[in-house]
């Protein structure tokens, strides 16, 4: 069976005076997953949502979206989508009732008014349905935003940090509904600040960096590409070279040193290394051994490791990010 | 055209319940050129040569048009305030017109504004302004000068779209106030030193202001002066149809490339 693409970019561009925001972004989101655009601020995960929402043209590059092209068919794609902003956008001036009318109305449906109080029940809303919506609590004007979007079923939602600044009640009840949308063969692509919003929700993540997809894969393929760090804390300062050189052996990476701590750690990815063994060779090398950790990455290690630009000072080849976690991995022990 | 019809009506609806929930800011823009025909009327008007009742009489459309020419502040504000919210983001990533969004807050202004004139006119009946001519010519006006409030808000509308900020909008907007002074909505021209007659009386608001003197009956068409103010009516016409011309386009265009 061959994979069907929800969203598909090629070498997607897109500049703004002197800023250049994406500089080739390829991404591919295979129908009904989850994908999450993951990246520091400024890498261009806003820029491309707003080029595949079709709110900015390209400079340069292709993409497809629901199976449409978004420059040469931007209406197609635009009745293919749903998108909840970063911001709410929501008319401040109307009622959260008015608001879901006027988008059933625009989305041609036959019972708009049903159909708004409908979605005024499942997001919890009914009860402030008649106030004006600038009076809404945040995370009240997120559930009604996400409301908006999907009057119709979307093919595809786009859903720009979703949960930023809102309360775990809310963002839960967001994570949801952005499950269930999956479970009924909605594609999502969602951006985020928070590494466990797409450590929850997503299939795939894309790790986007000054306007590209630096990697890709699924959380579990991106924790793998950074390896474990593992950890020896020492009785005293002399028995770190002894459990340095055991390091270095068993994970073949460059060990580095906390000498306040005695604490010696390595970088490894690979599988056959347990703690036991790890424990087991190194007392049988007879370093005193006071503690012993081997600390699977996290999502944030991923991040923290793949995107940091000052790891990457001297090297402007992208292979060198990944194994730059095997010469320098201070950030993982943080 | 059925779906701009159809998107535009319900962009229509949206513009007139943001109205209503601002009832206050209603009443206020409203109840302006009243207190302005008041004002000008009787401290104005005992000050001219001309007497208080007939200024008055005179007053009355010049006001109206003055008024109408605001629709270029009141077009910006609201573009602004729009473009600086959300809402707009998700208007542009609907299947929609791209035209509906400013048609329906142009044909929204209008509604307003007929509703109005209403009040001023009344207010001037009260205070011994009257329509001379015909129902028929007077209906005119009052069709010129919603024409002339379509036209201005257009202009509003781009420039609220282009403005970096609602707060930019109102100051600018603001400054719209001298237009209807460099006209003969509030003094006749005639008195004026000559280049300050032309600019005045190639002022828009002029021409319209004397198309509605015109209709309604209240002073014959001047025999000398700039084109537009001799051929009022025309002129008007002429002049609501070249604006409508160059800024709707421009502005739906501004609305659609909007960020782009």
């Amino acid at each position: 069976m061959t994979t069907t693409y929800a969203v598909l970019s090629e070498g997607l561009e897109k500049s703004f005076k002197e800023v250049r925001a994406l500089r080739g972004l390829d991404l591919a989101v295979a129908e009904g997953t989850v994908c999450g655009l993951l990246g520091p601020n400024g890498a261009g995960k806003t820029t491309a949502v707003r080029l595949l929402t079709t709110l900015l043209r390209p400079d340069a590059g292709s993409a497809r979206v629901a199976g449409h092209d978004l420059v040469r068919e931007p209406n197609a794609v635009r009745r293919a989508i749903g998108v909840t902003g970063q911001y709410a956008s929501v008319d401040g001036d109307l009622t959260g009732r008015e608001n879901l009318r006027l988008f059933a109305k625009l989305r041609r449906l036959p019972k708009a008014a049903a159909r708004a109080d409908e979605l005024l029940d499942r997001f919890e809303l009914a009860d402030a349905a008649d106030r004006a919506t600038s009076t809404y609590s945040g995370g009240m004007r997120r559930r009604l935003d996400l409301a908006a979007s999907l009057i119709t079923r979307p093919a595809v939602l786009f859903l720009d940090e979703p949960t930023t600044g809102l309360d775990p009640h809310s963002r839960n009840q967001i994570w949801e509904t952005v499950r269930a949308l999956k479970a009924e063969g909605t594609t999502v692509l969602l951006t985020t600040q928070y590494l466990e919003e797409a450590d929850q929700l997503a299939d795939d993540i894309a790790l986007v960096d000054r306007g590209r997809v630096a990697h890709s894969g699924t959380p579990t393929e991106l924790k793998a590409l950074i390896g474990s760090y593992a950890e020896a804390v020492v009785a005293h300062a002399d028995a770190m070279a002894g459990a340095a050189a055991v390091l270095d052996q068993l994970t073949g990476s460059r060990p580095d040193f906390d000498r306040e701590r005695h604490a010696v750690g390595a970088v490894t990815t690979d599988p056959t290394l347990t703690l036991p063994r790890l424990v087991r060779e190194l007392d049988a090398a007879g370093v005193p051994l006071l503690d012993v950790n081997l600390r699977p990455p996290t999502l944030d290690d991923v991040f923290l490791r793949l995107t940091d630009r000052s790891t990457r000072a001297g090297t402007d080849d992208r292979a060198d990010t990944q194994s730059g976690g095997r010469t320098d991995s201070k950030e993982l022990v943080t | 055209m059925s779906a701009l019809a159809y998107d535009g009506t319900a962009m229509l609806g949206r513009q007139l319940r943001r109205i209503r929930h601002n009832m206050g800011l209603l009443i206020l823009t409203q109840t302006m050129p009243i207190t302005m025909l008041l004002f000008f009327g009787y401290v104005f008007g005992s000050a001219l040569a001309m007497p208080g009742e007939e200024y008055r009489a005179f007053l009355v459309p010049g006001l109206l048009v003055a008024t109408a020419a605001n629709g270029i502040m009141t077009g910006m504000f609201q573009a602004a305030q729009d473009s600086h919210r959300g809402v707009m983001d998700r208007f542009r990533t609907l299947p929609i017109s791209r035209a509906a969004v400013p048609l329906g807050q142009a044909v929204g202004d209008l509604v307003v504004t007929a509703v109005g004139t209403v009040p001023v006119l009344l207010v001037g009946l009260a205070v011994g302004w009257r329509m001379e001519g015909s129902a028929l010519e007077a209906a005119g006006a009052v069709g010129l000068l919603l024409l002339f409030r379509f036209a201005t808000t257009w202009i509003g509308i781009l420039l609220g779209l282009a403005s970096r900020s609602e707060e930019a909008a109102g100051q600018l907007g603001g400054a719209t106030f001298i237009l209807p002074l460099l006209s003969n909505a509030y003094i006749p021209t005639d008195n004026l030193p000559g280049w300050l007659r032309t600019i005045a009386e190639w002022n828009p608001i002029s021409a319209v202001t004397t198309a509605l003197r015109d209709l309604f009956g209240n002073a014959p068409v001047p025999t000398d002066g700039a084109w537009p103010v001799t051929h009022p009516v025309a002129g008007s016409l002429a002049w609501c149809a070249v604006l409508i011309a160059v800024f709707m386009p421009l502005a739906v265009r501004r609305y659609t490339n909007g960020g782009r």
